[in-house]
């Protein structure tokens, strides 16, 4: 594997290299204008009616669950459900198929980070029309706010993400630490687990966008914001530089392992105690459960650390389904999507260990009151859902925030290499995304 | 003389050469014996014993079993597109590159070395460098997502056709052409029954890069695929082994190992056998007769 993994590097790069060229040669082209059908809810009611023939290009795991239960409930539909590759490979086919005029699904999942890119370009139907803006007080204003983009619904939420701190209990007791309830008290228990015990870190961090970013979010910077086709891009706000103020603290003394997240190397870790507590989505606990065996009764779930004591937490993940322009059957693509994420669709979803996105099922005692064995009996979904109310309103990514997140860690990624300033290195971050914006037709304005 | 002839004695030892040639081993080895040992454990042991080590229960039949038979057995899917790219895809580039190689080693004709300047500069080019214009080109001509979109580009060989020239310049008298074509022999018999045998080695050296680079190749398919049922081994790993990120991960490490065990295999029983061609082909053209 480690002969492989420097080829699979570069063809990554390479692969994003495509992306960007390809999704630049779309971008600006005729925006967000609705797409499809000027119908309502009866004309998707009726495309079910009639059936049909459809694509889904999806890598969640429970995907081909869904899309059998969906096929006994309406034999005259044929959904080709495609595993098309998990992040980025999906999108750079994704985006290679726009690109081509061809070759794209029906529908698609879309990743809430990566939906303003695909909107912008034109690429996905307003769902708006299809009366489907009726579903907001189904769902929780943090993903909803993910699905909309400028004046159009782009999709409806599948799962969410709100953060949680996960710890290992164990090596937290046998050292005496309390669990932290402010990133200030987060960084001592840092200092004072590796002073006891060099082998373990409070946490393993080599750079990630997608936790960055959220992070930020959650101190309450804003860094990105869209308007047509002006974006000021500011990751000096005041948001952004608390959380380089304590994360600077941790990188800079070695209190992190520079373990890459998603690696064997990293569940491996997880399992050992070497990491012993991770900021991150509330889907983790399926991951945790599944993969990481040698965690079970050890890891435990608290509320997010903060800034300053007062409960807040941001979105970390999670993906909505959207219709593609390329479709030849809207409505009928659109009546998939309603019934995957506002239908039927949710039980193959929560069974499958899904953190949804539908205030009910949030809601509903079932899901809260469950106790995981594998957290030694904690409900951790009090915590979670708990989360899911508390999530910072008013934030969006950029309209390339793939192309973004491929190159944070030839930026940002050195600063944590070097152990140098994380300000340093999120300014390079902004000035490499000005200009690739300015590039692209975008007018970009930087804070 | 004595002096050149205790120079060039094989016997003589060169300790440092010794340690760097024993330091290449054992980095081109040390990754293999990882991945072997690791083919035998289970998904939980791999992440809890030491990659170096045997650990855990010994597994390999079973992950053999379910690499076969994870996702529907999409493996043996991918298998036999990988099979199907390199027999088409391999065995079309050598084909072409015999057949122009020799053409243009024995027939002159007017242009003769622009080809072989727009040939060198091909060399040159690496293959990723044009993957991007290929997208585009095939995405126009309604190609991509087939399997004709991963054959094509696979089907040319710049540097098969420049051994192959050279090869020829070398390896086939002018002579032994002028013998049979007084014997009466057309030029299509001089090829397949005269010519071919004297190029063996050549061929299957051609042969063996090619095979090689189409066995490996993953960029192109990567851009050109999205229906996971026409994708080749490495992509289809590739696919297996980024199951293990983000929301909904379901890493399946042992599938991946024991699938890249089950992949090299076909190519290193391709080397052992076809090894006295390819050392014969590798130093042809290397000493003027």
């Amino acid at each position: 594997m480690s002969t492989t993994r420097r080829p699979r590097k570069v063809a990554t790069t390479l692969a994003a290299a495509l992306l960007a060229v390809l999704s630049g040669c779309s971008s600006g082209s005729d925006g967000a204008a609705p797409g499809g059908g000027g119908g309502s809810q009866e004309a998707v009611d009726a495309a079910l009616r009639e059936g049909g023939e459809i694509t889904y290009w999806s890598w969640t795991p429970s995907a081909k669950a869904q899309v059998e239960a969906f096929q006994q409930e309406f034999p005259n539909v044929r959904v080709n459900y495609v595993n098309a590759g998990t992040g980025n490979d999906h999108y750079t086919r994704l985006q290679n198929a726009v690109k081509a005029g061809s070759g794209a699904p029906d529908v698609a999942q879309v990743e809430y980070q990566a939906l303003p890119q695909f909107a912008l370009t034109g690429a996905l139907v307003d769902l708006g029309p299809y009366g489907f803006g009726g579903f907001e007080s189904d769902y929780t204003p943090s993903t909803w706010n993910s699905v909309r983009v400028g004046d159009g619904l782009f999709g409806l939420p599948q799962d969410s993400g709100p953060m949680a701190l996960f710890y290992n209990r164990e090596v937290f007791d046998r050292h005496g630490i309390a669990v932290p309830a402010t990133w200030a008290e987060y960084v001592e228990a840092g200092k004072r687990l590796h002073a006891a015990d060099p082998t373990k870190y409070i946490t393993a961090d080599t750079g990630d966008a997608g936790f960055a970013t959220s992070m930020i979010w959650q101190a309450g910077g804003r860094p990105f914001t869209t308007d047509g086709q002006s974006v000021t891009i500011d990751l000096q706000d005041e948001g952004a530089r608390k959380w380089t103020s304590v994360w600077d603290q941790l990188v800079g003394q070695g209190l992190v392992a520079e373990i890459p997240g998603w690696t064997d190397a990293w569940y491996r870790a997880l399992g050992d105690g070497t990491i012993t507590s991770l900021a991150v989505g509330a889907w983790m606990p399926g991951v945790l459960e599944a993969s990481v065996p040698g965690g079970a009764g050890k890891w435990a779930v608290a509320p997010l650390p903060t800034h300053d004591g007062t409960p807040v937490t941001a979105e970390n993940g999670g993906s909505t389904q959207s219709v593609l322009r390329q479709s030849a059957n809207p409505a009928l693509a659109a009546a998939f999507v309603r019934w995957l994420n506002n239908g039927n669709g949710i039980k193959p979803f929560l069974a499958g260990g899904g953190f949804p996105a539908t205030t009910a099922d949030l809601g509903s005692a079932a899901f809260k009151d469950r106790e995981s064995p594998y957290f030694g009996g904690q409900k951790v979904n009090q915590v979670l859902t708990r989360a899911a109310g508390q999530v910072a309103p008013g934030w969006s990514y950029l309209p390339y925030q793939l192309y973004a997140n491929s190159i944070f860690g030839d930026t940002v990624g050195k600063a944590y290499a070097d152990r140098s300033s994380l300000d340093d290195g999120l300014t390079a971050w902004q000035q490499a995304l000005a200009d690739y914006g300015n590039q692209q037709g975008f007018t970009v304005t930087t804070g | 003389m004595t002096a050149v002839a205790s120079t060039s004695d094989p016997r003589r030892k060169s300790p440092v050469l010794t340690a760097v040639m024993a330091v290449y081993l054992l980095y081109t080895l040390v990754p293999l014996v990882w991945l072997l040992i690791s083919a035998t454990k289970t998904q939980q042991a791999l992440l809890t014993t030491s990659g170096l080590s045997f650990g855990g229960p010994f597994a390999l039949v079973d992950n053999v079993v379910q690499t076969f038979t994870h996702d529907g057995g999409i493996f043996l899917r991918w298998l036999g597109n990988t099979l199907l790219y390199v027999v088409v895809g391999a065995g079309g580039a050598t084909a072409l590159a015999t057949a122009a190689g020799y053409g243009l080693a024995k027939y002159p004709f007017r242009g003769r070395n622009a080809v072989f300047a727009v040939l060198l500069g091909a060399i040159a080019i690496p293959g990723t460098a044009l993957a991007v214009p290929t997208f585009l080109l095939f995405s126009n001509l309604g190609l991509t997502n087939t399997p004709w979109a991963v054959i094509i580009p696979s089907l040319v060989s710049p540097f098969g056709l420049y051994l192959i020239w050279t090869y020829t310049a070398e390896a086939v008298p002018d002579e032994l052409l002028e013998a049979a074509r007084i014997d009466g022999a057309g030029e299509l018999r001089i090829f397949l029954t005269v010519t071919l045998r004297v190029l063996l080695p050549g061929v299957v050296t051609v042969a063996l890069f090619t095979v090689v680079s189409t066995w490996n190749n993953y960029f192109l398919p990567l851009i050109m695929l999205s229906e996971p049922g026409w994708y080749p081994l490495t992509v289809g790993l590739n696919q297996w082994s980024a199951q293990a990120t983000g929301v909904g991960a379901q890493p399946i490490y042992h599938l991946v190992i024991t699938g890249s065990v089950i992949t090299i295999v076909p190519l290193v029983a391709a080397f052992l056998l076809l090894q006295r061609f390819w050392q014969s082909g590798l130093t042809a053209g290397s000493v003027k007769r």
